[in-house]
């Protein structure tokens, strides 16, 4: 086990697999531009290029050579950017394999940032993992901690789908422990960052370390809640999300997006529909305020989720 | 430096793989009519095309790929795709190409280097660009070869593709087939090298790279031109623009079902919309197809009688086809629910 910030912990993952597999490439906007770039020097501008910025193109062309049998990474850098090539990432990438009948495989990684709620304003800070997460033939990856950073974005790189890996940029300086070596999480499942029986919480990202000290607040008055980290929310793992809702009756699901773009939304639909008569209390979400991110730091933290709110929301479901 | 004139051998096979092209989308189109409500959504015609799509394809090797738009009937047929598993994706029918789930926007045949094809206008044309990469990383000296329209030469990606393809030296050549209409919309509508009365090729020189307009119904012109910029392409030079100038001598797409609500126009968008019957007229009887065989006759390379046994031999074969995809069965509804995940 080493101790890194959560940013490394996707490089370790990116190493790791270049290591492995020669077929895995890695490009983008202001990448490898000297030969001392660690990723030039370890493998070569044949497999590491910088890009102009060019999305549609840079996206467009990970698709080819996926196609053409590569295993390409695409740093895109924040999330916003994707959706200047949305063409290429939803009706694009996750159509070939289905149109052509089962003849194509699409194996890339598209890598991108989000939620960068630290004074980046409006345009910067979305979560939009919910615009990908209904996307047949896509799988949408959003890690939380140091070795999940680096175990799913390995996982994602093996993957045979197009796979869309969103690292939470309030996450990039949190260190963690994380295994030496060959290190990989499964896509598609879910993880119990905490135990307890009173209160199902699920939450992604920058969302469960919030979720968690909301957790431990709510110990200090007696109510044991369990934290439900979906890491992957496609494929999406419900099954351990109704197990938990099964014994404790009681759901708050918590999303940094607008809630109507948010993840929860989906997962509430769920849950409605499969554990209605399970459930003692209307499931309460905890979604960020429908509006664009406000520049001004009081405003920012007005619209954001944080653990006082989870906290609240708890409340609420167990009166 | 040009590529060696084709023999006269080669020139037969031009000419059969043109005529293959015409007959099969000409059952394309009766099936409209013949065998209504067979053919669901949206066809497109290359027909006046062919010309442009055998001479390109006729310096295709092992291990070189081809991508093209939603007009992609040519191709594989001159690749080698069965004409009888086309018909029946066409038909939506199990044995189709493509298993019934791409149809007739999406023929896909991996094992004879067609990749894949896009219906979203210029959308495909990084994925070309992105199998060049791959050809360059191996080392093969393959080339890929990049079918599009002209309408998307005003889309992004042709223009950050080939910014990129050109800066990476990328194995590929970009044949713009300009058939003179996005759609209803006239190129000088909506071009500005058109209304300044350039040839679109001249786009290449924004991309440091060489721009050539070719004679796209002079299947021997594209030959030579497209066989040079593959040369370029194989030797490492990077890529070329190849502006193919051709005549699409349909609509934009076939009438939709059900049958007399034609969402799309019977006769090209040169009549219906502007009225200029003397421009569609010249295009006809210039058309590529006739005039080849025309001219393969005049010097000699095949006698009339050849070429007609030729004719007939095609329609047989394209009949087949039709025979064939009628009879194969819808796919499994449950199918509908594989191959969006590998």
């Amino acid at each position: 086990m080493a101790q890194m910030p959560y940013i490394a912990a996707v490089d370790a993952g990116i190493h790791q697999e270049m290591r492995r597999d020669p077929n895995v490439l890695y490009f983008g906007q202001n990448l490898a531009t000297t030969e001392n770039h660690e990723f030039v020097a370890a493998y070569g501008h044949d497999r590491v290029r910088v890009t102009p910025i060019s999305e549609t193109a840079e996206i467009g062309i990970a698709i080819g050579a996926a196609m053409a049998g590569f295993r390409p990474v695409v740093e895109l850098y924040m999330a916003e950017f994707m959706l200047v090539a949305m063409d290429q990432v939803v009706n694009e990438a996750p159509r070939f394999r289905y149109m052509s009948g089962g003849q194509v495989k699409v194996p890339l990684v598209l890598k991108a940032g989000y939620g960068f709620t630290a004074g980046w304003a409006g345009q910067h800070t979305g979560s939009l993992t919910a615009l990908f997460m209904g996307v047949p033939g896509l799988k949408v990856v959003v890690p939380s901690t140091a070795a999940d950073a680096k175990g799913l974005m390995a996982s994602a790189i093996r993957d045979d789908n197009p796979v869309v890996f969103l690292h939470h940029y309030m996450l990039t300086l949190e260190h963690g422990e994380v295994p030496d070596g060959e290190h990989l999480v499964p896509l598609g499942k879910a993880e119990v960052r905490r135990a307890g029986g009173d209160v199902t919480i699920v939450a992604t990202g920058w969302m469960v370390p919030r979720a968690l000290a909301a957790a431990e607040q709510l110990a200090k008055e007696g109510i044991n809640a369990e934290v439900i980290d979906p890491r992957t929310v496609a494929p999406l793992d419900l099954e351990t999300i109704l197990k938990s809702v099964d014994k404790t009756g009681r759901v708050v699901l918590v999303d940094q997006a607008p809630r109507h773009a948010s993840v929860t939304a989906m997962i509430a639909a769920d849950i409605a529909e499969h554990r209605f008569k399970a459930l003692k209390a209307p499931v309460v979400q905890v979604t960020a305020a429908d509006t664009t991110i406000p520049y001004s730091e009081p405003l920012e933290a007005y619209v954001i989720p944080d653990e006082a709110r989870i906290a609240a929301a708890v409340r609420t479901v167990l009166k | 430096m040009s590529p060696q004139p084709p023999s006269a051998e080669r020139q037969i096979w031009i000419l059969t793989q043109m005529l293959r092209i015409r007959t099969f989308e000409e059952r394309v189109k009766r099936t409209f009519t013949e065998h209504v409500g067979v053919i669901r959504g949206h066809t497109h015609l290359a027909d006046g095309a062919e010309a442009s799509i055998v001479g390109s394809l006729s310096h295709f090797r092992e291990g070189d790929a081809a991508l093209a738009t939603y007009r992609c009937h040519g191709y594989p047929l001159v690749l080698g795709s069965d004409p009888k598993a086309m018909m029946a994706e066409i038909y939506g029918r199990a044995d189709g190409l493509c298993k019934g789930l791409g149809g007739s926007m999406h023929l896909t045949d991996v094992k004879r280097g067609f990749l894949g094809t896009s219906g979203i206008v210029g959308a495909g044309i990084p994925h070309a660009a992105g199998a060049a990469w791959a050809a360059q990383i191996r080392g093969k000296g393959n080339v890929v070869l990049c079918f599009f329209g002209d309408g998307a030469s005003k889309q992004g990606a042709f223009h950050e593709t080939l910014n990129i393809a050109s800066l990476w030296k990328l194995p590929v050549v970009f044949v713009m087939e300009n058939n003179g209409y996005n759609v209803v919309t006239t190129s000088a509508q909506e071009d500005a090298n058109a209304a300044a009365g350039e040839p679109l090729s001249v786009k290449a020189k924004a991309y440091a790279m060489p721009g050539v307009t070719v004679d796209g119904t002079d299947p021997l012109a594209v030959y030579t031109t497209v066989g040079e910029a593959i040369e370029r392409a194989r030797a490492g030079q990077g890529p070329t623009l190849v502006e193919s100038k051709v005549y699409r001598l349909s609509a934009h797409g076939n009438i939709i079902a059900p049958p007399g609500v034609p969402l799309h126009y019977p006769e090209h968008e040169a009549i219906a919309v502007f009225g200029k019957r003397e421009e569609y007229e010249a295009a006809l009887r210039g058309d590529p197809v006739p005039r080849f065989r025309g001219i393969l006759i005049q010097n000699g390379t095949l006698t009339s009688a050849k070429a007609d046994e030729l004719s007939a031999r095609i329609a047989s074969e394209m009949q087949e086809a039709v025979t064939f995809a009628l009879k194969s069965p819808f796919p499994k509804v449950e199918s509908a629910l594989e191959n969006n995940y590998a």
